[in-house]
């Protein structure tokens, strides 16, 4: 083999795998996984503001209902038909029986929560009044669309 | 012809036993005096109680919210490996309802399983748990669902393959599964742990979903509150509410008293499923009887 052919395997070898990599990090289910994780991660950043356990800070504020806010216009166009099993998903079949209640459920925590940053809480007692309506939508959709493992 | 006498002998006795079991778990009703010297129900403990037990969660129409929910007209329908059970009305209407239902008559359905024509009832109705209540709770109960709306709504019969169609079975059912006692015993108690034991294992029946069953449909109390198949099957599991594997070990008391009242885990996932209604409910409980959920469930053993 001489070095030609050698760099050449080389890049096809690095050319799949990164073609393997991407093709995972779009996996529909893994990407929804993380989005929810991102979510969770924003609400305990609010909620830890809010207890007082955190001192306020407009900009944890900012980033993390704005967080909040993507996620909720792109979450549920991540599960297209083929989707429905794999990687541990805990989607409920009904979101694929139900797709413009998901989709309104969704539209519903966006609303909630583009009213909230469009009014940034000032201090504590304001954060904490804005994350229960906020808060709500999440156990209003996993009530009926995630099925715990 | 001995044989045949024999047999003969053996079928009188068989049917005999039958008809003597039959007999000791037919319904029994309770003395009419025990339900005496109780008083004018407390409507506000009754609210309370409603919220524990969740009735709305049962009995309310689907997905029925705010005012609905006081509704208690019969609710979805409830799958079980045993068929599929319609939660009847429960309302204060007098004819399709509870309305005309005496207090001997609602305790007795709530702590012993037995109908208002003295049938036994199925177990889907969460009577094994309810046994342990007080009987003050029963009369707060009663005398807060008559100052409910009424609703003229019949709820279709059970749908139960045989031999499940056969109300008399279930006083073998009774015989080995309906008791008063605690699910389990616990060293130490005090006040808040008891008031936690008696709100989980009695009005809450949190165990009859986080608890496995046996075959005959009966609580596995030795896995008492370590997480279960969901019991109206398909996918999904309950999970384990003990400080076992897969538990809730690594929450601390105050975590699990935060997530009945706002829905959120310590990590900031959040409740799903039928806990959301239950959540729900523990979230309109005054804040010591969440403490002291919390406080039972950090005291019973790990599964």
């Amino acid at each position: 083999m001489n070095l030609k052919t050698m760099t050449a395997a080389t890049f096809l070898c690095l050319g799949a795998a990164a073609a393997t990599g991407v093709a995972v990090a779009q996996e529909p289910q893994a990407a929804r996984q993380q989005m929810m994780k991102d979510v969770g991660r924003s609400m305990g950043a609010l909620a830890g503001i809010a207890k007082g356990e955190k001192p306020y800070d407009a900009e944890v504020v900012r980033v993390s209902l704005a967080t909040i806010s993507e996620v909720s216009k792109t979450f549920p166009d991540q599960f297209p038909a083929g989707s429905e099993t794999g990687a541990e998903t805990e989607a409920s079949p009904k979101i694929w029986e139900n797709p413009d209640d998901f989709h309104a459920k969704a539209a519903q925590l966006g609303k909630d929560v583009d009213a909230t940053l469009a009014a940034l809480p000032g201090d504590q007692a304001a954060v904490a009044a804005a994350i229960g309506p906020i808060g709500k939508n999440c156990g209003a959709c996993h009530e009926t669309y995630r099925i715990k493992k | 012809m001995k044989l045949r006498r024999l047999a003969a002998a053996v079928l009188v006795a068989g049917a005999a036993g039958l008809g003597a079991f039959t007999w000791i778990t037919a319904p029994a009703r309770s003395a009419s005096d025990s339900w005496q010297g109780l008083g004018e129900p407390d409507i506000g403990n009754g609210e309370r109680v409603f919220s524990e037990g969740g009735c709305a969660s049962c009995h309310a129409a689907p997905g029925a919210t705010d005012a609905n929910r006081l509704i208690l007209a019969g609710g979805a329908p409830l799958k079980s490996p045993f068929g599929t059970f319609h939660p009847p009305n429960i309302s204060s209407d007098p004819k399709a309802g509870i309305g005309a239902w005496s207090l001997q008559e609602f305790g007795d359905a709530m702590l012993r399983g037995v109908g208002r024509s003295g049938e036994h009832l199925y177990p889907a109705f969460p009577y094994a748990s309810y046994a342990r209540m007080t009987p003050r709770d029963i009369n707060d109960l009663y005398g807060y669902l008559r100052t409910l709306p009424s609703s003229d709504n019949v709820a279709p019969p059970h749908e139960l393959p045989f031999p499940f169609s056969l109300r008399p079975l279930l006083g073998a059912w009774k015989f080995l599964y309906l008791n008063d006692a605690p699910r389990v015993v616990l060293a130490n108690t005090d006040a808040k742990i008891e008031r936690g034991q008696y709100l989980v294992e009695g009005p809450g029946h949190c165990g009859e979903c986080h608890t496995p069953r046996t075959a005959l449909g009966g609580l596995e109390t030795a896995q008492w509150l370590g997480g279960a198949p969901n019991p109206e099957g398909g996918q999904g599991r309950v999970p384990n509410i003990t400080s076992g594997e897969g538990g809730i070990g690594d929450w601390s008391a105050g975590d699990i008293a935060s997530y009945l009242e706002t829905g959120f885990t310590p990590d900031y996932d959040s409740v799903g499923g039928t806990m959301v209604a239950v959540q729900k409910n523990m979230a309109r409980l005054p804040a010591a009887d969440r403490e002291a959920i919390a406080a039972y469930l950090k005291a019973v053993p790990a599964h």
